[in-house]
């Protein structure tokens, strides 16, 4: 059952891929910015849920601490958007794109600061435990990673076609000026956002930190998730989490049956191709270019 | 205020716009030309490093400043100009006056082929593209090791030309003037560049992609030249790199030199040559003076020295974040501001450099 493990496997990092991937097609959705730093951010949340769980830090109890990490990745984006990136409001998108990198390096600092750069493992109830199906076993780690998702996926789709603020987050990058017209509060809603990709990012990040060990460079997952973005279709939710599962899915199979080397830049590789054949990924959002 | 007063058609194109200006250029080269008797060998090893960098950082801003495009790969391009000059110098025995002009060209074709699919796409597509160029790059260099030596890394022979031999350690000064003539002769190229039919529709694409449109520019293509132009420069900066740092592996030209590329010319100010200048010299001096301001630090508190993993990197990230926020002109921005303040005396208003906001709108259609 070789097979079946590495599809579970390489579906479980996909699917922490698509998440990181969701976080910035959420901001992209709504703002039209792309954020260089939702590595970090994931990388943030998973040491903050460390810094509460682990008996050395707080040594909070795991279920205590998740929903508090999330609660603070949360309010960490909306403070974010609201000192900084509120000043870059109106400013051309590359800035924005500098800028973001930019955090991510003082982000990883930080996080290097105060948690060191060791390797550490996260105290988490779901580590290392087995699922039996039949005669296949499965990490529970890996199934909760996938149904986690999985959730998750559906709920943020739902919410950005059914609710009234999702539909809000819509027009505001749709047209800013024809939002602001509607009445859309727009830069607020710039700023609940950027909380929900932050929430969105403490979700993949406990989710990653279950599976190993993590420490502040994990942040460069990031460009990965970017492939996979683009892979799925820039700007779409469900195109995020199919890129990131493509992208998972390879790695895993290419490092068995390629030569050594060749499994880290097949996800790139593939990217090109994707740019190549069909630019606006699989499941487009782009049909033709309005003027 | 110096008011010029065009007589002639000449006027519009000349390099310097008034004779007090020109005066102030040639002052500068004089102080260029006569560096190597004013500094030690260790200093001027660090001005040559300046002049490298500048040659980049003018690449990346005939792309970034100019025609608006973002690229994280740049450190790709120097790696395929650094690689592409020694294999030529090496494998074949070509001398460097042959190989240096080539591994621009094959730094700028490279470039302009594996720019030509994003070009038609939204800029943050090339953003993320070319830090897959930075990764890919880096892998390959480790998968075609029978020809790059992979990790172990290639030496830099010394630069011979008509039977000089110029090295960094025991002929510093010829390589350094080296350094400056090429220099001149690339910010010669960006200037006429810019008042060129091309340089003019870089602007155009910068400015409105849709209006460069209507105006009759090739927008996809007109991106795909910038980014071969950019990369082309950035390649013989590469080059020039390998042979100052003597030896160089996979590891060189990371990700990490992309983004200080991009922070140079966003501190030094986009769209402006002088911006590439002021921005390398931030660049090249930091590490210098983060360890000087180090070291005081660890005597004014005495005790053990203070050495912090990747704090370089983050006070770079810091530098670049407030310059964005409070500055996004550069030191030149600032220095045009300063100078226009005294220009005008009393007339000078705050919201002069205000720039024009822009509301966003998508072009997906779900």
């Amino acid at each position: 059952m070789d097979v079946l493990q590495l599809i579970v496997s390489g579906l479980a990092n996909g699917c922490v891929y698509g998440l990181i991937a969701m976080g910035f097609v959420l901001i992209y959705k709504a703002t039209e910015a792309v954020n260089f730093a939702q590595g970090d951010f994931m990388m943030l949340g998973a040491f903050i849920c460390l810094g509460l769980t682990n008996p050395q830090f707080m040594g909070l109890p795991f279920w205590v601490s998740v929903p508090i990490a999330i609660a603070i990745m949360g309010a960490f984006g909306y403070a974010l958007d609201l000192v900084v990136l509120r000043r870059m409001f109106g400013q051309s998108q590359i800035a924005i794109v500098i800028l973001t990198i930019a955090l991510g390096f003082v982000l990883r600092f930080a996080a290097g600061v105060i948690w060191g750069h060791e390797p550490i493992s996260l105290a988490s109830p779901i580590a290392g435990r087995d699922v039996r199906f039949g005669g296949v076993v499965l990490g529970l780690d890996e199934v909760m990673v996938i149904a986690v998702t999985g959730i998750l996926t559906l709920l943020l789709y739902l919410y950005f076609n059914r609710t009234k603020l999702g539909v809000a987050m819509q027009a505001s990058s749709q047209n800013q000026l024809a939002a602001y017209y509607m009445g859309i509060p727009v830069k607020r809603i710039h700023s609940l956002i950027w909380a929900l990709s932050g929430m969105t990012a403490a979700v993949a990040g406990i989710l990653f930190a279950s599976k190993g060990s993590i420490d502040p460079s994990i942040g460069l997952l990031g460009i990965k998730a970017f492939a996979a973005a683009v892979i799925g279709g820039f700007g779409s939710l469900p195109g995020a989490l199919l890129g990131g599962i493509i992208v998972g899915l390879i790695e895993p199979f290419s490092g068995r049956y390629m030569p050594s080397g060749y499994s880290q830049i097949m996800p790139y590789l593939l990217l090109f191709l994707i740019l190549i054949f069909r630019p606006h990924g699989i499941l487009a959002q782009v049909h033709a270019k309005k003027v | 205020m110096r008011t010029v007063f065009k007589t002639s058609y000449d006027a519009d194109i000349n390099l310097f716009r008034h004779p007090q200006q020109m005066g102030w250029y040639l002052a500068l080269f004089a102080v260029a030309l006569a560096l190597p008797f004013l500094l030690s060998n260790f200093a001027l090893g660090e001005a040559t490093n300046v002049l490298i960098w500048a040659i980049a950082c003018m690449g990346l801003m005939i792309l970034v400043g100019q025609s608006g495009q973002a690229s994280l790969g740049h450190a790709a391009f120097l790696a395929i100009g650094c690689y592409a000059n020694i294999l030529l110098q090496t494998r074949l025995g070509l001398p460097f006056l042959i190989t240096f002009p080539l591994a621009g060209l094959i730094a700028g074709i490279a470039g302009a082929l594996i720019a030509m699919p994003m070009t038609k796409l939204h800029g943050i597509y090339l953003a993320i593209g070319t830090i897959a160029v930075v990764i890919l790059v880096e892998d390959f260099i480790v998968i075609a090791t029978p020809l790059t030596n992979g990790v172990i890394g290639l030496i830099a022979p010394p630069i011979q030309i008509f039977g000089l031999v110029i090295d960094r350690y025991s002929t510093p000064n010829l390589l350094y003037y080296l350094t400056l003539a090429i220099t001149l002769l690339v910010v010669l190229f960006y200037r006429n560049l810019l008042r060129s039919p091309l340089g003019r529709s870089f602007a155009a694409i910068r400015d409105s992609e849709i209006s460069a449109q209507a105006m009759g520019v090739n927008v996809a293509r007109t991106k795909t030249v910038a980014f071969g132009i950019s990369t082309g420069i950035t390649g013989l900066a590469g080059a020039l790199m390998g042979h100052y740092a003597g030896i160089f592996n996979n590891e060189t030209f990371n990700l990490i030199i992309s983004i200080q590329l991009l922070l140079a010319i966003v501190i030094g100010g986009l769209g402006s040559i002088h911006g590439a200048f002021f921005g390398a010299a931030v660049v090249a001096m930091l590490p210098q003076s983060i360890a000087v301001a180090r070291d005081f630090l660890t005597r004014m508190i005495g005790g053990g020295s203070i050495a912090i993993p990747g704090m370089e990197t983050a006070i770079f990230g810091l530098i670049l974040i407030l310059f964005i926020l409070f500055e996004p002109m550069g030191i030149y921005g600032r220095w045009v501001k300063i100078r226009t303040y005294f220009e005008l005396f009393p007339f000078y208003r705050k919201d002069m450099f205000r720039r024009q906001k822009a509301y966003l709108k998508t072009e997906r259609m779900r």
